[in-house]
């Protein structure tokens, strides 16, 4: 059955204001549960934020009290190293209490180190491996469009990842099949473990890339919210072709010693970072 | 003997075109084999519900995940040494890990593909697919038991892998075989030695037991079709019945089904083993039956085993 989409770029200035509060939140959370954690990835948690929050809060179509509701738009975090921001934006729209996130990747936990379909309410399908996420959004996309379901399915992913072929093989599918339901976002924050994409293994010049194989591309600054709605609404309007958000951010965002810091793609922050952490975000949680 | 041979594959895509009419929410993904693997009989009765995603066996498992974790059925197929090698890593973390229920149905597994050679005979693809939990996996012996298989997976939740031959092979089984999950099919009863075969080598179990008899041994016969989970039952009481046991694969003879009969024995009832598998080699091009001889698949290795395991008896 359709499903009633609202116009999220209605009452524009309202979002704005709420965003900026809940997404300045949701770094705090980020940066307090790697620091519980002991481990975990907060550069590229928080270049991913601002998109997660936008699409959990004001884009995507669920429901936190009926998870698995059938015409729910899916979500596939490809970057699953990025599950802080994921869990996070979760916890932030009802899935569970925001304590919980301080249980991340504790044993027992339900937030494993990388999603998990089976044990975290909200999470569509598990990824970590990374270059899979693609695939299995373009088989959910295939899911609603044989249910005859008009459900939207979001992925995003690293840039460091489209270095994996299978991202590759997907990227010609999507478009194979004109599956203008797939929305798929590149979190392109420059940096991945080893160093700059550039330098270890260049993508550029990615936008010709992906209209070459067929995609409609959007290029932003994937921290402006405004950007954000305004290109999943464009990317809504977009038919017979998937759409790729080239989200421009930066790795390690709202956090100076973080911004564009190779050191914290993985390396939890300790007591002391914790706390300047927090003081340039507003304060703790 | 006089064997009736059938290929197995057609018992796949009959099996298919068959689901597909039961329950619409069966799909078939294709990695540009549809022909070799029989997945075109599914693609012409359902065209809207068949995938063919050319030559990408790693999108093709992630795209099943995805259908699978929107409620479908999902059967993917190719080579198994496309599907298990190629794209292991896909099927471990989208598909075994997450529980989703996608039946890997492989063509072309073992040496017998022949001519291809080495780098299309996978020998290894049960050992690969039994070490991953929620996984299960099935060897069947002929085309009617490779129907049965197929027919069944459908209706049991969860990843499944199912291998079948390139060429043809002996019937077995007819029209009235009820093919359980986990549960191994004794063909023959016996009291000195059991042989337990899966896949093609059934046939070649069943005519081993004929020769030993004619020398006043008397060997119970297996088709032990499901890898995993074990029929621990079957290997316990076979033990029991005939103190000695001789396993019988077209697979490598390091973790296949040999392995998984051995774990049972040790942990349970002890009893003496030897296996007739693939040695710990790649293959070579040859005909079927050639490389069968060569690579010690034959009646003559199986009767030698049974021979060696009954001396071994205490």
């Amino acid at each position: 059955m359709p499903i009633e989409r609202n116009d999220y770029t209605e009452n524009l200035e309202g979002s704005l204001v709420e965003l900026k509060e809940a997404s300045t939140e949701a770094r705090r959370w980020i940066v307090k549960m790697i620091n519980a954690a002991g481990s975990g990835h907060p550069g590229g948690s928080l270049s991913s934020i601002d998109i997660l929050m936008v699409l959990f809060t004001k884009v995507m179509k669920h429901d936190p009290a009926d998870p698995t509701w059938p015409d729910r738009d899916r979500f596939v975090l490809s970057k699953g190293h990025a599950s802080p921001a994921l869990y996070t934006a979760l916890a932030m729209n009802g899935y569970f209490d925001r304590t919980e996130l301080l249980t991340l990747r504790k044993m027992g936990s339900r937030l494993q180190g990388h999603p998990s379909m089976n044990k975290t309410p909200g999470v569509d399908i598990s990824t970590g491996s990374l270059g899979q996420g693609l695939s299995l959004a373009i088989g959910m996309a295939l899911g609603g469009r044989l249910d005859r379901r008009d459900y939207r399915v979001y992925c995003i992913m690293g840039d460091g990842e489209i270095q994996e072929g299978q991202i590759w093989e997907a990227a010609m599918a999507a478009s194979h099949y004109k599956i203008d339901s797939l929305c798929a976002i590149l979190d392109r924050n420059q940096l991945q473990i080893d160093g700059p994409t550039e330098k270890i293994m260049s993508i550029e010049p990615i936008q010709p890339k992906f209209e070459a194989f067929g995609w409609h591309v959007i290029n932003i600054n994937g921290h402006d919210h405004k950007d954000l709605l305004l290109a999943f609404k464009e990317a809504e309007s977009i038919k017979g072709k998937p759409t790729l958000i080239l989200a421009n951010t930066v790795k390690g965002k709202g956090v100076s010693f973080m911004e564009g810091s190779l050191n914290f793609h993985g390396k939890a922050p300790n007591e002391e970072e914790l706390e300047q952490a927090l003081s340039e975000l507003g304060g703790d949680v | 003997m006089d064997w009736e041979l059938k290929n197995m594959r057609p018992g796949f895509g009959e099996a298919l075109v068959e689901l597909g009419k039961k329950y619409p929410q069966v799909v078939a993904l294709n990695a540009d084999l549809s022909g070799s693997t029989t997945t075109a009989m599914f693609e012409k009765a359902y065209p809207e519900r068949f995938f063919n995603v050319g030559i990408a066996e790693q999108n093709m498992m992630g795209i099943s995940a995805g259908l699978a974790a929107t409620g479908h059925i999902v059967f993917a197929s190719t080579f198994a040494m496309f599907a298990t090698g190629r794209a292991y890593d896909q099927i471990r973390q989208s598909i075994a890990y997450p529980k989703l229920n996608v039946k890997i149905v492989a063509t072309h597994a073992g040496i017998t593909v022949g001519g291809d050679g080495a780098s299309h005979q996978m020998h290894e693809d049960l050992a690969l697919m039994r070490v991953l939990p929620h996984m299960k996996v099935i060897a069947p012996a002929d085309y009617m038991e490779t129907k049965k298989a197929v027919l069944k997976v459908a209706e049991t939740p969860g990843p499944c892998y199912i291998r079948t031959a390139r060429t043809n092979t002996p019937m077995i089984y007819d029209e009235d075989y009820k093919f359980r999950i986990g549960k191994a099919d004794i063909i023959k009863e016996g009291d000195d030695v059991t042989i337990i075969a899966m896949g093609l080598m059934v046939s070649k179990a069943i005519e081993a037991a004929e020769e030993l008899k004619k020398e006043g041994i008397s060997a119970r016969v297996v088709n032990n079709s499901t890898i995993k989970p074990r029929d621990k039952n079957m290997i316990i009481d076979s033990a029991r019945r005939t103190g000695a046991i001789v396993t019988v694969e077209e697979h490598n003879m390091i973790v296949g089904m040999g392995s998984a009969v051995a774990e049972v024995l040790a942990d349970y009832e002890p009893v003496p083993q030897r296996r007739v598998g693939i040695p710990d080699v790649f293959g070579e091009s040859g005909e079927s039956e050639e490389l069968m001889q060569a690579y010690g698949l034959t009646i003559e290795n199986i009767i030698e085993n049974a021979k060696i395991a009954i001396a071994m008896k205490r």
